[in-house]
């Protein structure tokens, strides 16, 4: 769906980067982890196209304000990183924007019974925030969590209120392990039980657990970012390769709408430069 | 009173000017949650080809000021496919369907021309002879007049249905382009197509473009697009139509004042994925205020 939103807060959680809640219509209530939205920063041709964003939160706050007596609300995280991002930050309460979604195919809950185990990098922890809401009610879920520095961590009190228990790498040690937080990830999925792994972060991340899942036979869905101008499968801008993709034979999937949450067995994964699968 | 908005292209009666530019909406029912596709004067198709293609390595899109550049490369799931899933919905609208598609050689141009003239549902065709992303099809016909005139003989010759071509804007003289197209037997002409370019980083002193270069569109061109469509629609006498970073109906109006029969919308369906439908709706506005009873009053009324 689309909708005009108004900015309920936009606070900087660390340095460029930003959790912004907005009002959302009340059927957007049925959204699912993993699902993203396009957000118009700006009624003018610069920037042209929305940015997507996954869903870090939503839910519903009490009001006299509306008539059912309740708010729908949604949130995000982003970082600055250009132009638009940056008029993004720039915005107060009460602001509006124009949003498409909820969009796209989120994450499948799967058993109960085993344990969840969810891997982020950097702004990638906001769709695993809302997904561990929704799994912390019937499994054990643990959140390992991995950026640069100690700034690129966000959100870990939330994750720890929810009852997640959290591992924190970062590539300079400033918090938690020193290294990557796929090693870290690694050296517990051994005492895992039936473990399932959800992931989302930069590509290398990505393809580092992916591996680490094949390794261990669990399943994985990762979610992807690409470049998107539409966000509904008609540029055809925000392709990957599918798992029976040969140059002779293409098998392109729109991260937009086959996605942007995968089975990792479902993609092509390769080695190298630029890393995508 | 209610203003008449129909308009005619090559024998293709639309219900208002506004279409849908091929390669910007899918294949229809993508935007069906967003607009109501009858409200359309017609939707062109993702371009079409005889085997599926695959399209270019990513990344594909990147946004530049005020528009966008692509190369994708033509993916599209093939006439096959498009017979037999991508049809049977177009039974159920109400507006003109046009298959956009394109060949690696003359002779496969006819052999999807012949294709597309049995299907019932497709009202016409638009041959596409000018993609810049492609090596092999599209650009190599839309920059030379007599490869272009051998093209669209070959597709007259095996359809009777309405045959509009859509031009490149990456040649020195359009009008040339145009009137060998007309000469050869189309209907109809529809520009332009995006504008070769490219986007380059610094930081990793890269093309973004995985292609290079790419195809630009969005409101970045719409001057050149009204330039090209003012060109033309002086040198030939069949309707053009505009085509060129359309966002609003003061857009598409200044189009058919250059000229221009009707439009497409395309980069706008992309971060407004109902703007075709309210396009249709602010013109309709429009012709109500300013006391025009019919669109067709304004087309080429260009005061010079």
């Amino acid at each position: 769906m689309q909708f005009k939103s108004l900015v309920i807060f936009n606070v900087e959680l660390s340095s460029g980067y930003w959790r912004m809640r907005m009002t959302a219509p009340p059927l957007f209530a049925d959204s699912r982890p993993g699902q993203f939205l396009m957000i118009k920063v700006t009624e003018g041709a610069d920037p042209l196209l929305r940015r997507p964003f996954g869903i870090f939160d939503t839910g519903a706050f009490v009001t006299r304000y509306t008539d059912c007596g309740s708010q729908t609300f949604l949130e995000i995280l982003y970082k600055v990183v250009g132009k638009g991002t940056a008029m993004l930050a720039a915005l107060h309460d009460g602001d509006r924007l124009d949003i498409l979604g909820p969009l796209g195919r989120g994450f499948t809950p799967g058993d109960p019974a085993g344990e969840k185990i969810l891997v982020g990098g950097g702004i990638g922890l906001a769709p695993l925030y809302f997904l561990a809401k929704e799994l912390v009610g019937s499994s054990r879920v643990r959140l390992f969590a991995g950026g640069r520095s100690r700034e690129d961590i966000l959100c870990i009190t939330e994750f720890e209120r929810l009852g997640v228990e959290t591992y924190v790498a970062t590539d300079d040690g400033s918090l938690g392990d020193r290294g990557f937080v796929t090693q870290v990830l690694e050296k517990h999925l051994v005492s895992a039980k039936d473990a399932t792994l959800y992931a989302c972060g930069p590509m290398p991340m990505l393809q580092a657990t992916a591996e680490i899942a094949r390794r261990h036979n669990v399943p994985c869905q990762v979610s992807l970012e690409a470049y998107m101008a539409c966000g509904m499968g008609a540029c055809l801008g925000c392709v990957v390769k599918g798992k029976e993709h040969r140059d002779d034979h293409p098998d392109y999937r729109c991260v937009c709408k086959e996605g942007p949450v995968f089975d990792q067995c479902d993609l092509l994964w390769e080695k190298g430069e630029g890393g995508q699968p | 009173m209610k203003p008449n908005l129909t308009v005619n292209i090559g024998g293709i009666q639309l219900k208002n000017p506004v279409m849908t530019a091929s390669g910007t909406f899918g294949y229809g029912p993508e935007f069906a949650d967003y607009l109501d596709l009858n409200s359309l004067g017609g939707i062109i198709t993702k371009g079409l080809s005889l085997k599926p293609r695959a399209g270019n390595p990513t990344p594909r899109i990147v946004e530049t000021c005020g528009g966008m550049l692509n190369a994708i490369g033509l993916q599209n799931v093939g006439i096959e496919e498009f017979i037999e899933k991508k049809i049977p919905f177009y039974r159920t609208l109400e507006t003109k369907v046009i298959a956009n598609f394109f060949g690696t050689t003359v002779d496969e141009y006819a052999e999807l021309a012949g294709r597309l003239d049995a299907i019932p549902e497709v009202a016409g065709m638009e041959v596409n002879i000018s993609c810049p992303n492609v090596k092999q099809g599209g650009i190599v016909f839309g920059t030379d007049p007599a490869a272009a005139a051998a093209v669209v003989a070959a597709v007259r010759e095996r359809t009777g249905k309405t045959v509009i071509v859509k031009l490149s804007p990456n040649v020195t003289d359009i009008v040339a382009m145009a009137q060998a197209c007309v000469a050869a037997g189309a209907d109809a002409l529809s520009l332009i197509n995006t504008i070769t370019a490219m986007a380059i980083d610094l930081k990793t002193k890269r093309p973004v473009l995985a292609n290079i270069t790419g195809g630009l569109s969005g409101p970045a061109i719409k001057p050149i697009a009204l330039r090209m469509v003012w060109q033309v629609a002086k040198a030939v006498n069949v309707p053009i139509i505009g085509i060129g970073g359309i966002m609003t109906a003061t857009d598409a109006l200044e189009f058919l004042l250059a000229g221009a029969t009707a439009v497409q919308v395309g980069t706008a369906s992309f971060l407004d994925p109902g703007a075709a439908g309210r396009i249709v709706r602010e013109m309709e506005e429009y012709l109500v205020r300013e006391g025009i009873s019919d669109v067709r009053e304004l087309i080429g009324a260009l005061k010079v």
